[in-house]
């Protein structure tokens, strides 16, 4: 049985339609990475995954049950900006999950319970490479930082679902080489299953097993808003192999890509 | 030549020129007060230095004869009590119901619209009504001030609440936070600096009703005492007093600003040390 399954699933704004006829099953450990032009409604599609928005029609279904429609611990998420807590310093932060968890009345721990928590956290942080700034606020962190302890925050959890919205667009291309083997290394240990949007192909191909293309493959001329977006490719992505990476590099829009490989 | 906009004063010259307006209007008071006194000796309207420095001795330093209490003192301490109770009742009623307004939709339904009126009432017009409802004592000058300024803040701190970025609301319930534990530990800290800067823009509102409430029925408070020498256009103890109650309001403001600074360096953007 498939982990995921998303069946003819639509999203409609009152006239516009976002998402429509979106079918899918994904297996356990997949790492779905999601491309797709801007405003298509790859925002939308996680936040149906996440439980904060709900399909208009169809249904989604996590091992076999109904998705619980709002967000909880079960599914992580990092986005693009506003993923850290600003008045917590870097531990805290991490320790977030882990206080709500266990004190349901005041969200805090003391003792011993405490030092388990702090210990936790330093080891997760010390996965992420920030070890050495967790007395620090997330302001006085780089954009890069900052990300990796959104990662470090959610993972800390053990989700089964990690939710990635193109969470690495703000960063240098070192950086972002960094947090692709940092995810990479997580991904593998933890076992997650995980659906990320990207703006970058040659990122996507990179770290995913499996693409999704999302577009609109009916256009009514008169009515922009009409039909909505579609999953249009679903590529399984295999091992991956230098020369496709170099070969993608050439193109820009999902849609040459994939006549490409066609 | 650079551009008048972009020539800054360097520092010393820059208390020097703040401290010159205080000084110029110093002066034209004396020269003006010199020139009423010697046409008339007995003029009350300015008062000269020798008058305020002996009014302040009578008011600040020595018991008065009537009551045995130092009136200064006894007034600050009326007038303060009043307004820590009030600014402190409504920084309370805007921290819990700016909380709920802006956090849970279902009680903001009928909560929002409800403050939204209430604060577009006078509150000077209703003050008749706090006397017959709280009587002439504590209450109702209390009353006063929280009707005054408490509708403003739950105003300010709902939209403050409002202005967390749902990426954070978001982001805790995925970590596992209820209702409850968002607000204890996410929105509830973020709004405690927010709350600050609602209550030092509310404090000269919440001065202006006290002193309002104070004229018309106390007997002592800062408020009572300029109102009550009025009669005798006692100048001197007038102005000392206007002087004083600016202070407190300049220190009360200075006071809440850096402990702000102290306690949440988060929320003052550059002013982050690594140790706060
Ligand atoms: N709350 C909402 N109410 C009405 N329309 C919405 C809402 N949220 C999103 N939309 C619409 O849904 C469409 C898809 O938005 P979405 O944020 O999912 O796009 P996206 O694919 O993530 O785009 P981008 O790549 O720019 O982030 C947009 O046309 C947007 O206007
Ligand atoms: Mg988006």
């Amino acid at each position: 049985m498939s982990f995921i399954h998303v069946d003819n699933v639509w999203k409609e704004y009152t006239e516009n339609v976002v998402l429509e006829h979106l079918t899918l099953r994904v297996k356990k450990g997949e790492f779905v990475t999601i491309v797709g032009a801007s405003g298509c409604g790859k925002t939308t599609f996680l936040k149906m995954l996440l439980g904060e928005v709900s399909p208009s029609r169809g249904k989604i279904l996590l091992d076999g049950k109904p998705l619980a429609v709002e967000p909880g611990p079960d599914r992580g998420i990092v986005f693009q900006r506003y993923s850290v807590f600003p008045h917590l310093k870097v531990l805290g932060n991490v320790m977030l999950g882990l206080e709500l968890q266990q004190s349901r009345v005041l969200g805090r721990l003391f003792g011993d319970k405490r030092r388990l928590a702090q210990q936790l956290a330093c080891e997760m942080l010390e996965a992420v490479g920030l070890s050495h700034v967790l007395d620090k606020y997330p302001s006085e962190l780089s954009g890069g930082m900052q990300q990796r302890l959104a990662l470090a925050q959610s993972l800390i959890k053990q989700p089964l679902i990690l939710l990635l919205d193109e969470p690495f667009g703000a960063l240098d291309p070192g950086m972002r080489a960094d947090m692709h083997q940092l995810i990479l290394t997580l991904w593998r240990n933890m076992g997650l299953t995980v659906f990320m949007v990207s703006h970058d192909l040659k990122e996507s191909f990179y770290l995913g097993t499996r693409l999704l293309v999302f577009d609109k493959v009916r256009h009514d001329p008169q009515n922009m808003n009409a039909f909505g977006a579609r999953v249009t490719y679903d590529i399984p992505l295999g091992s991956v192999d230098n020369s496709l990476c170099q070969e993608i590099e050439k193109y820009s829009s999902p849609k040459q890509i994939v006549a490409n490989l066609e | 030549m650079k551009r008048l906009m972009n020539l800054r004063p360097t520092k010393p010259f820059r208390i020097g020129l703040g401290i010159l307006p205080f000084i110029i209007i110093l002066v034209i008071y004396l020269a003006a007060s010199n020139v009423r006194l010697a046409e008339n000796s007995r003029d009350k309207l300015l008062p000269s230095f020798d008058s305020f420095v002996s009014a302040i001795q009578r008011m600040a330093f020595e018991p008065s004869k009537r009551t045995g209490e130092i009136l200064l003192w006894a007034d600050t301490f009326a007038s303060l009590e009043r307004l820590a109770l009030g600014v402190g009742i409504s920084a309370l009623i805007g921290l819990t119901l700016g909380i709920i307004n802006g956090l849970i939709p279902l009680a903001s339904a009928p909560l929002s619209p409800l403050v939204r009126t209430l604060s577009l009432i006078p509150p000077m017009a209703i003050l008749p009504i706090l006397f017959i409802m709280f009587g002439l004592g504590e209450a109702s000058k209390v009353a006063l001030i929280v009707i005054g300024i408490a509708p403003f803040i739950v105003r300010d701190l709902q939209q403050r609440v409002a202005e967390i970025p749902s990426e954070l609301l978001i982001k805790a319930q995925t970590l596992g936070a209820s209702t409850w534990l968002v607000i204890v530990r996410v929105v509830l800290p973020q709004l405690i600096p927010r709350l600050i800067d609602a209550v030092r823009l509310s404090l000269g509102a919440a001065w202006l009703f006290l002193i309002a409430a104070e004229a018309i029925a106390a007997t002592e408070g800062l408020g009572y005492r300029i109102f009550l020498v009025r009669r005798y256009l006692a100048m001197d103890v007038i102005l000392p007093y206007v002087a004083w109650v600016t202070f407190l309001a300049y220190v009360m403001d200075a006071s809440l600003r850096r402990l702000s600074k102290k306690i949440f360096p988060w929320y003052h953007g550059n002013g982050v040390q690594a140790e706060g």
